[in-house]
């Protein structure tokens, strides 16, 4: 990869498009391994990180009813709420799970088990994640309808990853040569997928997988293409990545959603980007349910987390970043989520200026 | 004569009358063959042949009760244990309190007890004294714990944080992760069947032993709560000096970092009850290891990192297996389960 | 933005199973993959099974997968 990236002889910006990358990354050290020349950007795939605060918001409001019970994914417990008079009071999932309303599950099937065994509670699915977690949610909602699951519902925030790339190349400042792909997305979606971004952006995608020789082995393989000029997508996760993808799983997630406009932290409103229940499952939307309609929030002042997920900042750059923003006080949801770029930063890598901001955790 | 009580605690166990007694005399006294505690006094009578002494409290909420290697009477005496065995002290006594929720099953009580008696024994240390609360419905989950310890301290034995220097060696006594992935195999949420066991284990008899033997101990902690990132992170803070570990040479379960990965834990902050990190001169490393290797809750020790100066902040740097470095950070103090 | 392992199938009724990695049995849904059988080493994501897992493949990618020959032969498998 050295000498590639010396006949290359200039900055190479690849963007990593997904959080797991981004922690694993760090959590490897890769970064301290690679050539000077190659300039890894952490991308818009951390589903907690895009989520937006309306959402956030809704989320916690539903919380707040004694009728509810919030089936989550661990990944959203510590998401803060922006707390504003008349509607979301602030705090968190976590804050509130001493009010027995708020589960964490493992699977979307957990969350359909839970309403079936309370059936005097509303059962609200928290359904973040991008196209690999999407089947998931898919599946249950198919099952839901077959049982007549009367009691359970879904507030659908699953996105989609190309249109994300689109809109970041779309930007005038995006200074990126290449993407590193998402493998579980890529296992689901076939890296076929990634053609298009190859070939009308001419930017190589190189859809890798999340062990630290994978990584590598995938950057080695963008440095090859650019040095060679070709736009391709291709994967070296072969163990679990065809071209064409899981077609059972694309399968489902076509008969249960559509594409929809949908508003990302950070890039705000994308368009078909988003997955939307499709109108025979719209039963199961909480939004339709209890009468919810999309919130736009303002971010909290001073964050750059928006900055953060298009590549255009990294987190040490920000002034909150390791001083008011800690993974112990997180301001914005980079340093929420455990795949977050500003917590990989925070945890893995050398903090801002310097100072000391251990804090003794226990 | 007394009420013949049904086979759950009741409030009336803990008034300090009949019940008490009856709890204290049919379940507790022949459990706890010991003089010192047969005379039932208000306080335990100790004579020690030293008054350079040690001296800890625990308590243990733990749930499950029961689980794969062990069970909160087992972790409660051997936390007690290893706590005054990493302060270079042996073990002499223990004292016992147990705060029991109404309805409280005999059954669950008795086996706990049991083990409670079985782990003292087997560790040559005595239950001198204790006391029983019971509490409401609701007010207490199920039973909670109290141990404090005596111990004397070894001659000639003198660590501190203030001993640690420079090119000293982070031993680990064996393989991490067992215990806090154990017991989060059974919880609700979240559980799952598993091989793993708890590697709850006293070590009194380990660290006695190297402490007689190897002049160049200069520190040790029992990675509980935190995992080993925490311990470490905790000596970089006190010493002011930093940290070097490698990442291959932590002794790791295969079993432990597949339901690690499962679930998205780092296994580095999980707990361990029946493992300790020490600091070691660099000469007397090896030695130390051996030592270790020759006892069987020692077998997979290694040297798993260095003391090195602190060139910017006091950090805990790790070596990772492909070469590269990352920092590793005190744990926030709960890890969750992700599915990104 | 996908935690996701290699495990194995070792019981499957219709679309559900348990898979094992390395002595950890957890429930999967296999209806993402309608071919699946039993013994099949698949990709685990958020209780279901996404993708089957080339044996080969999975030594070369994975190193946990890798150590499964010297795991097998090891007679203390967890703690110590």
């Amino acid at each position: 990869m050295d000498a590639t990236c010396e006949a290359l002889g200039r900055q190479i910006n690849i963007m990593e498009v997904c959080g797991t990358h981004t922690v694993s990354l760090f959590r490897n050290g890769i970064r301290s391994t690679l050539p000077r020349q190659i300039k890894l950007l952490s991308g818009p795939g951390c589903p907690v990180c895009v989520t937006d605060q309306g959402y956030i918001d809704t989320v916690l409001e539903l919380a707040d009813r004694p009728e509810c019970v919030i089936a989550t994914y661990g990944d959203m417990i510590r998401v803060p709420g922006k707390s504003r008079k008349g509607c979301c009071a602030g705090g968190s999932l976590e804050t509130r799970q001493n009010t027995g309303n708020v589960k964490i599950i493992l699977s979307s099937e957990d969350a359909l088990q839970i309403a079936k065994e309370n059936q005097d509670k509303i059962v609200v699915f928290v359904a973040v994640g991008f196209e690999t977690t999407a089947p998931a949610t898919a599946v249950v909602i198919q099952q839901a309808a077959k049982e007549n699951i009367e009691n359970f519902c879904i507030l659908s925030n699953h996105k989609l990853v190309i249109p994300a790339m689109k809109a970041i190349l779309s930007m005038p400042t995006n200074k990126i040569d290449a993407f590193l792909c998402p493998g579980h997305v890529s296992v689901i979606i076939g890296y076929g997928a990634f053609k298009e971004i190859a070939e009308q952006y001419k930017k190589p995608c190189v859809v890798a997988g999340f062990e630290p020789m994978q990584i590598i082995e995938g950057l080695a393989e963008i440095c090859r293409l650019l040095i060679e000029c070709k736009s391709e997508a291709k994967s070296i996760y072969t163990a679990v990545v065809t071209e064409k993808g899981n077609i059972a799983a694309q399968k489902i997630i076509d008969e249960c959603f559509e594409p929809a406009d949908g508003l990302w932290r950070g890039l705000g409103n994308i368009k078909v980007s988003t997955l939307k229940l499709r109108e025979q499952y719209s039963k199961f939307d909480a939004m339709r349910r209890f009468g919810l309609t999309e919130k736009q929030v303002e971010e909290p002042t001073g964050c750059h987390c928006g900055e953060v997920l298009c590549g255009l900042m990294e987190p040490p750059e920000c002034q909150l970043f390791g001083q008011v923003c800690t993974p112990q006080t997180p301001i914005g949801p980079c340093m929420v989520s455990s795949e977050g770029a500003c917590t990989a930063w925070f945890k893995y890598g050398r903090k801002k200026n310097g100072a000391n901001g251990q804090k003794n955790g226990r | 004569m007394v009420k013949k009580t049904d086979d759950k605690v009741l409030l009336a166990h803990g008034g300090g009358g009949q019940l008490s007694d009856q709890l204290i005399r049919e379940h507790i006294i022949p459990r706890f063959r010991n003089k010192t505690l047969a005379e039932l006094t208000d306080a335990a009578k100790l004579n020690l042949d030293s008054s350079k002494i040690c001296f800890t409290t625990d308590s243990y909420v733990v749930k499950p009760l029961f689980f794969n290697g062990g069970d909160i009477g087992k972790l409660a005496v051997c936390g007690t244990i290893n706590d005054l065995a990493v302060s270079g002290a042996k073990p002499v006594a223990i004292s016992l309190a147990l705060i029991i929720e109404e309805g409280f099953p005999f059954d669950s009580l008795d086996k706990i007890l049991d083990s409670i008696a079985a782990n003292a024994a087997e560790n040559n240390v005595e239950i001198v004294t204790g006391d029983t609360k019971t509490v409401e419905t609701g007010a207490a989950d199920e039973i909670f714990i109290n141990t404090t310890g005596i111990g004397i301290r070894l001659d000639g034995v003198e660590m501190g944080f203030d001993k640690i220097a420079v090119g000293d060696k982070v031993i680990l006594s064996g393989t991490v992760g067992d215990h806090g992935m154990t017991i989060i195999s059974h919880r609700e949420d979240i559980g799952f069947k598993t091989q793993l066991k708890s590697d709850c284990a006293a070590l009194a008899d380990l660290t006695c032993k190297l402490l007689t033997e190897i002049k160049g101990v200069k520190f040790m902690r029992d990675p509980t709560r935190g995992g080993l990132a925490a311990t470490l992170n905790e000596i970089t803070k006190q010493t002011s000096l930093s940290i070097i570990t490698n990442e291959v040479d932590i002794p790791i379960s295969p079993t432990v970092q597949a339901a690690a990965d499962m679930l998205g834990f780092d296994v580095l902050n999980i707990a361990n009850e029946g493992k300790f990190v020490a600091v070691v001169s660099s000469q007397t490393a090896e030695e130390c290891i051996k030592i270790c290797h020759n006892h069987p809750l020692g077998k997979n020790a290694a040297i798993i990192g260095e003391v090195v100066k602190t060139t910017d902040v006091p950090l805990v740097e790790m070596l990772t297996k492909i070469g590269g470095k990352r920092i590793v950070q005190m744990p926030y103090g709960r890890d969750l389960p992700r599915i990104c | 933005m996908c935690l996701a392992i290699p495990a194995r199938i070792v019981k499957l009724e219709d679309d559900r199973a348990i898979v094992d990695a390395m002595g950890n049995q957890f429930k999967a849904r296999t209806t993402l993959l309608p071919d699946v059988k039993l013994g099949d080493l698949v990709l685990v994501h958020a209780g279901f099974a996404i993708s089957t897992v080339d044996e080969e493949e999975a030594k070369k990618t994975w190193e946990l997968i890798a150590e499964i020959d010297e795991f097998k032969d090891t007679p203390n498998k967890v703690s110590g």
